[in-house]
């Protein structure tokens, strides 16, 4: 069996029946994951042994019937801390890395008895939109292997779409959970900055990075943020605001929501038929008794430059711990301290992440801040101005989550053209705001995402609207080939 | 905003991130910085003018705990990370290079 077509709400009720273990859940998780390595990739790290010992000890314990996540099998995306587990964030430069301590979400997901069979793939320290900037080979999207499964959590989201697991963490700084998510065809959700503790998570860039859950259905990834959510004293950007059940009145509907339609989310560069599919969304908007009316978010535009500002001095400073000495990589060619550094560094590091760190440092430095660093910090108040503007008169923003389906790995990618395709997902990071993607559509067999920008901590509007959506469409009960029999 | 980046700026900026680029790496990254940093002049267009900037979007400012250090009690472990390790402590090449002065 994988997991392809399966909720966690019915594998629970297994679960509970004693009709499975958690023990063969999760080697049945592994199984699949193995199946599908070969033409995936989706996995740094299987962790075979520790998921097997686990899943044992809880079927020992036994299954809590009202704990709907125990015995659950789940991935966690390599950028996230694992107590004695590789954790690699898809670089070289941390190959060798076995961290003594859990990520607070980590922590939470075990705590919560989920059962995580390993480390998922992802673009080097999360810089990228493919899933090619790893140091551990590509991801293919399940759907068309000839595709980029998006990133940075595209190993995450592969993971989920093939059926190797129910439920996987992702990452996103702009747009690394939604995009793969909309690739691959399931729910992805960036929750309200500070709802998710950092703490744990390999810095990328620390205003926008924020973690979150991929799933195959919206109620499942409801399940996972309850799981995840909440203040924590090691991250002091973390909310100590209430959490509520994110499943509560999820069947609700939508009748007398109000949803703005951006006009600038669906012009030049939106391809027609993921246009289409976001036409159409709204209109089944209308038909299950939402307002939706065209609304304007005219800063938006500028999201793409102003990120690539702000976002890569973040990252120049996050990368700089990385020196060679007390973890990571070390080059043996170094012979003196600045060696150690220089020579470590080139090594270690990929590309792209050479290419953001320059930018980062460029941006930063003397006689540029002004212009460049501050200008952007300027751009970024406007753009969020323009989401409170909206969300004075509307509940929800409805917009692409890409402007084009899964793109080809032979395709020629310059690094201009690859962060264009965050277009529609950085102004959310931006903000802070929680967004959301979800299936919508298809085009040439590939799975089209729509995205869904609610108002800081209502993650609660976005899932009873993604859930009324998902319950009137059938987009997501369709999979990819390679996951082979339902 | 930005002039055309030229190879000596990308090899300093390099050298302040302490980077090191290749013969062959100089002109790659300089043409691909030069190229994306010439979307950062569409932020020109926007009037920013009494615009206070946004460096955290969170409203949690300053916020206070006990300053009390947990080491984990885990140095071994921690020192199984550290590439070259004696006597329970972290070595590294020689600091100060006397051949240099």
């Amino acid at each position: 069996m994988n997991f392809l077509g399966k909720d966690i709400a019915s594998i629970h009720e297994s679960l509970v029946k004693g009709d499975v273990t958690a023990e063969e859940l999760t080697k049945e998780a592994i199984q699949n994951t193995k199946n599908n390595e070969k033409d995936i990739n989706a996995f740094i790290t299987i962790d075979e042994e520790n998921a097997i010992k686990r899943a044992q000890e809880i079927d020992k314990r036994g299954i809590n019937p009202d704990n709907v996540l125990s015995g659950i099998p789940v991935a966690m995306k390599d950028n996230m801390l694992t107590k004695g587990v590789l954790t690699s964030a898809g670089s070289k430069m941390l190959s060798n890395f076995k961290p003594i301590i859990n990520g607070t979400a980590v922590n939470k997901m075990l705590d919560a008895d989920t059962v995580s069979i390993g480390k998922t793939n992802m673009d080097e320290f999360a810089m990228g939109s493919s899933t090619e900037t790893s140091y551990y080979g590509d991801t293919n999207n399940p759907w068309n292997l000839d595709k980029v499964p998006g990133g940075s959590s595209g190993g995450s989201a592969a993971s989920v779409a093939a059926g190797d697991v129910l439920a996987a963490l992702g990452s996103d700084t702009g747009g690394s959970i939604r995009q793969p998510a909309a690739f691959n065809g399931i729910v992805g959700m960036k929750p309200t900055y500070g709802r998710v503790s950092r703490w744990g998570l390999i810095a990328f860039a620390s205003s926008f990075d924020q973690i979150g859950p991929l799933t195959n259905n919206v109620y499942d990834n409801a399940l996972v943020l309850n799981a995840i959510a909440g203040h924590d004293e090691h991250d002091l950007t973390s909310s100590d605001k209430e959490v509520p059940d994110f499943t509560k009145d999820i069947d609700a509907g939508v009748k007398g929501m109000k949803i703005g339609l951006p006009k600038e989310y669906l012009g030049e560069g939106v391809s027609e038929d993921v246009r289409n599919s976001i036409q159409a969304a709204a209109d089944k908007y209308r038909e299950m008794g939402a307002t939706v009316e065209e609304v304007s978010l005219p800063h938006s535009k500028y999201g793409v430059a102003a990120y690539y500002i702000i976002a890569p001095s973040e990252a120049s400073s996050n990368l700089q711990r990385f020196d060679g000495i007390r973890y990571g990589y070390r080059s043996e060619a170094a012979k003196n301290l600045e060696q150690l550094y220089v020579k470590s560094r080139s090594e270690g590091f990929g590309d792209e992440v050479k290419r953001r760190i320059m930018l980062g440092t460029y941006s930063l430095s003397a006689g540029f801040f002004d212009a460049y660093f501050k200008k952007a910090a300027e751009v970024r108040t406007l753009i969020t101005k323009d989401f409170q503007n909206v969300f004075q008169d509307y509940d929800l923003i409805l917009t692409p989550t890409t402007p084009t389906t899964a793109f080809g790995k032979d395709e020629n990618k310059d690094p201009l053209t690859m962060y264009m395709n965050d277009v529609l997902t950085i102004p959310v990071n931006m903000a802070g705001l929680p967004g959301m993607s979800l299936p919508a559509g298809f085009s040439n067999e590939l799975p089209i995402g729509m995205q869904l920008i609610g108002k800081p901590f209502d993650e609660t509007t976005m899932y009873k609207a993604a859930y009324a959506f998902e319950q009137n469409t059938d987009f997501h009960n369709q999979y990819p080939k390679i996951g082979g029999d339902k | 905003m930005s002039e055309k980046i030229s190879k000596d700026t990308v090899s300093h900026v390099a050298s302040l991130a302490k980077l090191e680029l290749t013969d062959e790496q100089l002109p790659y990254f300089t043409d691909q910085l030069d190229n994306i940093m010439g979307i950062f002049d569409s932020l020109n267009e926007v009037d920013t003018n009494d615009i206070e900037p946004t460096f955290s979007v969170t409203d949690q400012i300053n916020v206070m705990r006990e300053d009390v250090a947990d080491n984990w009690g885990e140095r071994d472990q921690l020192l199984k990370n550290a590439p070259d390790v004696a006597d329970g402590l972290i070595r590294t090449p020689t600091i100060i290079d006397e051949s240099e002065d």
